[in-house]
C-alpha cells in the first residue's frame, strides 16, 4: 500500500492531472461562495460586457454573470459525473461480476442484455428518454445516463472476473466451501479494485461528457444551469459571432480541462498499479 | 570461444542494487556445452541473458565477456545489436510463447531475417537442413503457432535462434515447460546442433542436474549470484566436492528410490536474499560444514584438472 | 477409501459443438486408506482433470467418484465432502490471495468449518499444524504470500488441509514449482502424514517422485490408463509400451539417454482405438477396444501386445 503511494506521488500524469480536477472541484466548491452574485440566471448587469472588476468573466447577452453560470455549471458537472459515473460503475460491477462468476445461462441471459444495450446508440437513446420526461433536473439527468452508461463496464468488469476466477486462490476459497457471493466479495473484489477504480474515472468523465452533448441540443435540465447549457446559450445567441470570447470559450476550455485532465490521471495510474510499466 | 571475468550484473530496485551476478569467472571452449545449473534466485537467468539482452532493470556493474576473443559490449544494447544472432544468440525461457500468433511460421522468419539485413533466399537451404535435423516437416512454415504443439515450437524456436550459425548459443531453461518425450528429444536435438558444428559452444541453462548428465560436456553449479564449483560432468556427478553440490546431488529422487529405502534429504533453509548478501560464503547459513573461515570470501581451489570449487573446506589436489 | 468408476469428461468441440473430445475416458481406479497413489501423465492426459472432478470442481460426463462407499453427488452438503477431501494446487502464489496475509487461509477454515472454536484453542491448533509440516509459526504468521518461499507456501497448504482434519489429499503437481532443495522436504512431510492416517493422490509427470513416494501408480494417456499397479511392479515389471518409453525419456544420473525412434508426431488415432496407436511402434489394427488385463497380482496393463 506504501509502496503504492510512493508511486503514485512519483508520478508525473498523476500529479498534473489531479491538480487540475482540483483546482476545477476547488472552483466548483468555493468559486459561488466567492462570486459577487449568487444566482448565476439573474440579470445582474447589462449585456455584452467584456470581463472587468465588475464581471470577472464578463456578461453575457442578457447580462448575466458568466463566471456565475460557469462555477455553478462546474458544480452540476462534477454532480453529474458523480451521480451519472458511480451509478453506471455499479450497475457495470454488479453485471460484470454476476456474469463472469456464475457462467451458464445467467451468464448468457445477461450478456445478451449488455449487447443489445451496446448496439442501441446511446445518444439516440438519451434523446428520447431525456425528450419524454417533462420535467428534468440533475439527478433525472444523471440517472438516466447511469442507465446507459454501463454495458462497456459491465464487459470489461465480466473479463476480468472470468480471469481472476480461475486462479487458485478462488478455487481454494471454493474447497473450503465458502459461498459464491462470499468469494465474489472477498477473493475477487479486492483484487479488481485497481481496475474498478480507473473505469470509475473514466465513466466519470463520460458522464460529464455525456451530460454536456445532452445540454448542448436543448435536453438538458429544465431548470439551473450547467456547463453545456452555458454552451447551447453561448452557440444560440451568437456570442462567437459577436466576438463575445469571455462566454463562448470558458466553458468549452473547461470541459476540456476537466474530462483531459481525468484521462490524463487514469494513464498515471495505470502505471501505479501495474508495477510492470513502472519505470526504474 | 567465451571467456568471461568477473561479470558483475544487478538489478536496480526501489530498495537497492540486488547482486544477482556478483563477480563471476568462466569459459566456454569450442565445441563444448557448459550446463548451467542451480536454483532459482542463482543468478543462471540472469548471467544468461545478461550476455546477450541486457537492459534495465538489468545493470551492468563490472567485469569483461570476451567471444572468439573480441571484447563484447554487453552494456551497451545498441551495439550489441551487431552480435545478436549472427554472433551471438539466445533461447529465452518461454521461447515458445514468444512466436507472433498473427503470423505464418514462414513469414515470421523472413521478417527475422530481413530485420537483420539478410536475404532470405541466401538461407533457405540450410533452413530446410535445419528442419530436418529437428524432425518438423516443411508444411510448418505455412503453419500459425497455434497449430504446433509445445515441443514443435521450442524446436522451431531452436531453428530460428541458429539459423546464422551462431558462435554461441544460450538456452535458457528450454525444457522446463514440456513433458519428458519432448525433453529429451530437444534436449539430444541442441546437442546435434552443437555437433555438427552449427554453434560452436553453447550454454544450457537449467535447474535439473539430470538433464545435464545427459547432454553437457561441462557442468557448473551457481549458488546466490556466485560460482560454487565447475568441473567436467564426470567429475562433478562422481566427485562433487561443494557441500552444496553434494547435498543437492543427494536429493534427487531417481527411478529405482524409493523413501522406504532410502529417505532423501533437503537442504533446509533458504538462499541468502541478495539485497545485502551476507558476506564471505553465501552457502554457509545452510552448511553442515560452516566454520568461522567462511565468514571471509572463499578462494579458487582446483580440486583436479579442469576441476575448481570455491569453498574453504575443499582440499586441493594436485 | 476413494473409488473412480468409468469416470469421463468430455467436452462438445468442432462447428456446432457436434464432435466430442474426451479429456478423461472411463477411468477407473482406487485408493485405500494410508496410501499414496501416483496419477502419472504428460499434458493433455487429463490428471488434472481428474483431480478437479475429486475435488468437485468440475462435474464429470459420466461415470462415478465414491467416497467410503458412498456416491459423492449424494453428498448434498458440500462442506460435509471438503472436510474430507482436500486439495493442494501446483502454484503456490497463485494458490493465495496476494493482498492478503497467509493467516486469512487458516481464518477461513476456521470461519467455515470450525465456527464455535475460540480464537485462543485456535491459535494453538494452527501453530501446532505449522510445527507439524516442519516450519515455525513466528517465522511464518503474519507474513504476506510474496514474503515467503514457493516451498514454504506449498506445505502451508498442506498445514491448512491437516486443520480441516481431512482424510484424504489431492496434491496436483504440488513440486513443480519447486527447487530441487525444497522439494523433497515437501514430499518427506507426505510420507510422514500417510503413515499417520492420510491417503494422497500424488498427480505428477514426473516419475521418479512418483516411484519414490507412491504405493501405487496410474499411467495415463490422453485421458485412459494405459497401466496401473503396484508402484515398484509397474517400473521394474514395465509391460505397457508407453510407460516403457517414458521411463527411457526420464534424464537420470545413473545412465545416459539412448537414441529412441519414438516419432513426436503421430498418426490419427481412429474411434474406439487404444489411445496411444498415434506414437506406438507397435500400434496395428487389433489395437480396438483395449481393456485393462491383470498381468500378475496388483498389476494392469491395457495393452494387447503384451
Amino acid at each position: 500500500m506504501n509502496e503504492m503511494l510512493f508511486f503514485a506521488f512519483r508520478n508525473k500524469k498523476l500529479r498534473i492531472g489531479l491538480s487540475i480536477v482540483l483546482f476545477f472541484v476547488f472552483l466548483g466548491l468555493f468559486g459561488p461562495l466567492i462570486s459577487k452574485y449568487k444566482d448565476p440566471l439573474e440579470y445582474v448587469g447589462t449585456g455584452y460586457q467584456p470581463p472587468s472588476k465588475e464581471f470577472w468573466l464578463g456578461t453575457t447577452t442578457f447580462g448575466q454573470d458568466v463566471f456565475t453560470q460557469l462555477v455553478y455549471g462546474i458544480r452540476s458537472s462534477f454532480l453529474v459525473g458523480l451521480i451519472g459515473g458511480g451509478l453506471a460503475t455499479l450497475i457495470g460491477l454488479i453485471i460484470g461480476f454476476f456474469a463472469g462468476y456464475e457462467g451458464g445461462w445467467i451468464d448468457e441471459l445477461l450478456m445478451m442484455i449488455t449487447n443489445i444495450l451496446l448496439v442501441i446508440p446511446t445518444l439516440a437513446l438519451l434523446i428520447i428518454l431525456a425528450a419524454y420526461l417533462p420535467y428534468r433536473g440533475i439527478l433525472v439527468e444523471s440517472i438516466i445516463i447511469g442507465f446507459t452508461a454501463w454495458p462497456w463496464t459491465a464487459r470489461a468488469v465480466r473479463a476480468q472476473t472470468l480471469s481472476l476466477r480461475v486462479r487458485e486462490f478462488v478455487n481454494l476459497a471454493r474447497i473450503t466451501g465458502r459461498s459464491h457471493l462470499k468469494i465474489i466479495l472477498y477473493e475477487i473484489m479486492p483484487n479488481m479494485f485497481s481496475y474498478v477504480f480507473m473505469v470509475f474515472i473514466l465513466q466519470f468523465g463520460g458522464a460529464i461528457l455525456a451530460a454536456v452533448g445532452l445540454d448542448f441540443i436543448g435536453l438538458g435540465p429544465t431548470k439551473g444551469i450547467s456547463i453545456g447549457l452555458m454552451m447551447q446559450n453561448a452557440v444560440l445567441w451568437n456570442a462567437i459571432q459577436l466576438g463575445m470570447w469571455w462566454w463562448a470559450i470558458p466553458p468549452g476550455l473547461v470541459i476540456t480541462l476537466i474530462v483531459g485532465a481525468l484521462y490524463f490521471m487514469n494513464t498515471g495510474l495505470d502505471e501505479v498499479f501495474n508495477p510492470r510499466l513502472r519505470e526504474m | 570461444m567465451l571467456e568471461v571475468k568477473n561479470l558483475k550484473l544487478y538489478y536496480k530496485t526501489l530498495k537497492g542494487y540486488v547482486k544477482a551476478v556478483d563477480d563471476v569467472s568462466f569459459t566456454v571452449e569450442d565445441g563444448e556445452l557448459l550446463g548451467l545449473a542451480g536454483e532459482s534466485g542463482c543468478g543462471k537467468s540472469t548471467l544468461g541473458n545478461g550476455i546477450v539482452l541486457l537492459k534495465p532493470p538489468m545493470y551492468y556493474m563490472g567485469g569483461e565477456v570476451y567471444l572468439d576473443k573480441q571484447k563484447l559490449p554487453i552494456e551497451d544494447y545498441e551495439k550489441m545489436r551487431n552480435f545478436r544472432f549472427t554472433k551471438v544468440s539466445i533461447i529465452p525461457q518461454y521461447a515458445m510463447d514468444a512466436l507472433n500468433p498473427t503470423r505464418k511460421i514462414g513469414k515470421y522468419i523472413q521478417e527475422v531475417l530481413l530485420s537483420k539485413g539478410i536475404e532470405p533466399e541466401s538461407v533457405i537451404n540450410d533452413l530446410m537442413e535445419r528442419l530436418t535435423m529437428v524432425n518438423l516437416p516443411e508444411r510448418v512454415l505455412n503453419m500459425y503457432p497455434i497449430e504446433l504443439s509445445g515441443g514443435m515450437k521450442q524446436r522451431m524456436v531452436m531453428v530460428i535462434s541458429t539459423l546464422l550459425n551462431p558462435s554461441l548459443l544460450i538456452a535458457d531453461e528450454i525444457t522446463s515447460a514440456l513433458d519428458v518425450s519432448s525433453q529429451k528429444a530437444v534436449c539430444l536435438m541442441i546437442k546435434d546442433f552443437k555437433d555438427a558444428g552449427i554453434v560452436k559452444s553453447l550454454i544450457f541453462v537449467t535447474h535439473d542436474l539430470s538433464v545435464l548428465y545427459q547432454i553437457a560436456d561441462r557442468i557448473m553449479i551457481m549458488y546466490a549470484g556466485k560460482i560454487a564449483e565447475i568441473g567436467t560432468t564426470k567429475q562433478l556427478i562422481e566427485n562433487p566436492v561443494h557441500p552444496y553440490t553434494r547435498m543437492l546431488l543427494n536429493s534427487l529422487p531417481e527411478v529405482g528410490i524409493r523413501y522406504t529405502e532410502r529417505l532423501l534429504k533437503g537442504i533446509p533453509g533458504q538462499p541468502p536474499q541478495l539485497l545485502n548478501p551476507p558476506t564471505g560464503c553465501r552457502f554457509k547459513d545452510r552448511c553442515p560444514f560452516r566454520g568461522s573461515e567462511c565468514d571471509e570470501e572463499p578462494p579458487l581451489v582446483k580440486v583436479e584438472e579442469h576441476h575448481v570449487a570455491y569453498c574453504w573446506k575443499v582440499k586441493a589436489n594436485a | 477409501m476413494l473409488e473412480v468408476k468409468n469416470l469421463t469428461k468430455a467436452y462438445s468441440v468442432g462447428p456446432f459443438g457436434r464432435e466430442k473430445f474426451y479429456a478423461v475416458d472411463n477411468v477407473t481406479f482406487e485408493v485405500g486408506d494410508n496410501e499414496i497413489v501416483s496419477l502419472i501423465g504428460e499434458s493433455g492426459s487429463g490428471k488434472t482433470t481428474i483431480g478437479k472432478m475429486i475435488l468437485r470442481l468440475t462435474k464429470p460426463s459420466s461415470g462415478k467418484i465414491f467416497f467410503n462407499e458412498l456416491d459423492i453427488t449424494t453428498i448434498k452438503d458440500i462442506k460435509e465432502y471438503y472436510r474430507h477431501v482436500q486439495g493442494v494446487f501446483q502454484d503456490p502464489f497463485s494458490s493465495y490471495n496476494p493482498i492478503f496475509k497467509i493467516d486469512r487461509v487458516f481464518e477461513m477454515v476456521r470461519e467455515e468449518f470450525y465456527p464455535d472454536k475460540n480464537q485462543q484453542s485456535w491459535r494453538q491448533e494452527v501453530a501446532r499444524a505449522i510445527e507439524d509440516i516442519g516450519l515455525n509459526p513466528p517465522e511464518i504468521l503474519g507474513k504476506f504470500p510474496h514474503q515467503l518461499s514457493g516451498g514454504q507456501l506449498q506445505r502451508l497448504l498442506i498445514a491448512r488441509a491437516l486443520l480441516i482434519k481431512t482424510k484424504f489429499l489431492v496434491a496436483d503437481e504440488i513440486i513443480s514449482m519447486l527447487d530441487a532443495s525444497t522439494r523433497i522436504d515437501v514430499l518427506n512431510v507426505l510420507i510422514k502424514l500417510k503413515e499417520k492416517g492420510l491417503s494422497v493422490l500424488f498427480i505428477t509427470h514426473d516419475l521418479s517422485l512418483g516411484y519414490y513416494t507412491s504405493d501405487k501408480t496410474v499411467i495415463l494417456y490422453r485421458g485412459s490408463i494405459m497401466e496401473y499397479g503396484d508402484t515398484v511392479k509397474v517400473f521394474k515389471n514395465t509391460q505397457h509400451p508407453y510407460t516403457k518409453m517414458l521411463l527411457t525419456s526420464v534424464p537420470t544420473v545413473q545412465q545416459k539417454w539412448e537414441k529412441s525412434n519414438i516419432s513426436l508426431h503421430g498418426r490419427e488415432t481412429p474411434k474406439g482405438y487404444c489411445k496411444f496407436y498415434d506414437r506406438c511402434p507397435f500400434g496395428d489394427e487389433k489395437c480396438k477396444n483395449v481393456e485393462l488385463v491383470e498381468v500378475e497380482e496388483n498389476h494392469k496393463v491395457a495393452c494387447i501386445k503384451v
